[in-house]
């Protein structure tokens, strides 16, 4: 079911980055950025998973309530700055009225719905928090990142899982030899070139069965400090598509960073 | 959370839309207010954020929160461009109601169905348990 994956490869993985994730992400996108400072004075908005809340403090100048799914970027987010408006809710149901805001911004964020129907859910939920005027700002990730290291391209899969390592890894331990001592006491003269010759090989197994368990506990601990985020990547277009299926009408769009943006309205009825 | 943001809540529940009882929420009388001073106050920001407040939604749930001295009536600030005292003084006091004060522990809960919702810490959690999500 879409809420199970989502709560396994979503919501549980940003409690557990939260403040790793958090020292990560502080500087805001310059088209987000110029989306919140081209807003009057005065106006109020949303930020629909607002993680660190890195957007609620670019314009002091307008009233923004952030709100997320996960708890620990919220908490994040009060700590980074007590007076951003901040608070835990879920995207699909988000406790505000119809027709309130004068914009939304959600970054990075509607690509975690693991299907089409929820994506377009989501799009559509919050456009009906917009005033009749109001606009939204939509980012997601998208399939076309041919500048990233990443290498995501055309023709990949868009469904897929993104590992998230916690920790740097520490550097690779390896086992080092002990000083080759032989105790030849008590073996006769012409058996020892034999006798050490043997010990050596022996000592050889031993070391290459210690190395091999090293690497497979090392292996183990990696793969304790990775988690596994699910992205829906857009490709070109199809981001304004699910705007559209929402009930949207799409003013701008354009790409930032690795990701397709929109700016939508809603439909005039 | 700023007074202020208590008139953007509702109550998370789909059902209760169709309930005029979903906003704003009740808010208990033992719930935590804090006061911060250092937020310094912007007339302008203030005067266009009061245009948009429900104030009957104020009025409630500082009534809730202990504070019944609210008037009934949005107050109103004199036309044009210039600041009266009056308005000056308005300004200040819903500054001072609206910004500064905030809740920083305590609950609220829905009008028309009842569950309660936490905030710990400054922060109101409307995530809903499974069986109502
Ligand atoms: C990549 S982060 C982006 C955070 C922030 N918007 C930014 O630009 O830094 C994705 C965020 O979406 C939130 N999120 C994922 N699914 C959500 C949902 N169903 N409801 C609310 N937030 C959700 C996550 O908790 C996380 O904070």
């Amino acid at each position: 079911m879409a809420e199970l994956k989502e709560q396994e490869y979503v919501h549980r993985v940003y409690d557990e980055i939260a403040p790793h994730f958090s020292e990560t992400r502080y500087k805001p996108w310059p088209v987000v950025a110029n989306f919140l400072n081209s807003q009057p004075m005065g106006a109020i908005g949303i930020d629909v998973g607002c993680g660190n809340g890195k957007y609620l403090g670019v314009n002091p100048n307008l009233f923004i309530i952030g709100s997320d799914r996960s708890s620990g970027l919220i908490q994040c987010a009060n700590e980074i700055n007590s007076r951003y408006n901040v608070l835990i809710a879920d995207g699909l149901q988000l406790p505000h009225k119809d027709g309130t805001f004068d914009f939304a911004i959600s970054i990075a964020v509607v690509h975690h719905w693991t299907t089409r129907e929820r994506r377009i859910a989501a799009i559509a939920h919050i456009l009906t928090k917009l005033r009749p005027e109001g606009q939204a700002l939509i980012y997601c990730w998208a399939l076309e990142q041919n500048e990233s290291r990443r290498g995501y391209h055309e023709g990949m899969e868009q469904d897929v899982l993104i590992p998230w390592v916690l920790k740097p890894k520490k550097p690779t331990k390896s086992v080092k030899a002990a000083p080759e001592k032989v105790d030849l006491s008590g073996i006769p003269l012409h058996e020892r070139a034999q006798y050490v010759s043997e010990m050596k090989k022996k000592r050889r197994q031993e070391l290459r069965k210690e190395q091999e368990e090293l690497e497979q506990q090392q292996q183990r601990e990696a793969s304790q400090d990775t988690r596994y985020r699910f992205y829906h990547l857009y490709r070109r277009g199809e981001l304004e598509e699910d705007c559209k299926a929402a009930g949207g009408t799409v003013i701008g769009t354009g790409y930032e960073r690795d990701n397709w943006y929109a700016i939508v309205k809603s439909a005039t009825k | 959370m700023k007074l202020l943001t208590s008139n953007f809540l509702k109550c998370s529940v789909k059902a209760c839309d169709n309930s005029n009882e979903n906003f704003p929420l009740r808010y208990d009388a033992n719930c935590q207010l804090q006061q911060d001073e250092s937020i310094d106050c912007n007339p302008e920001f203030l005067i266009n954020i009061l245009e948009r407040v429900d104030w009957n939604a104020l009025v409630q749930v500082a009534s809730d929160l202990g504070n019944k001295s609210l008037p009934p009536q949005k107050p109103e600030l004199s036309p044009g461009d210039d600041l009266t005292d009056d308005d000056l003084a308005i300004i200040r006091d819903m500054h001072s109601l609206l910004i500064q004060t905030s809740i920083v522990e305590g609950q609220m809960s829905c009008r028309n169905c009842g569950h309660v919702y936490y905030i710990k810490n400054g922060i109101p959690n409307l995530l809903l348990p499974p069986h109502l999500a």
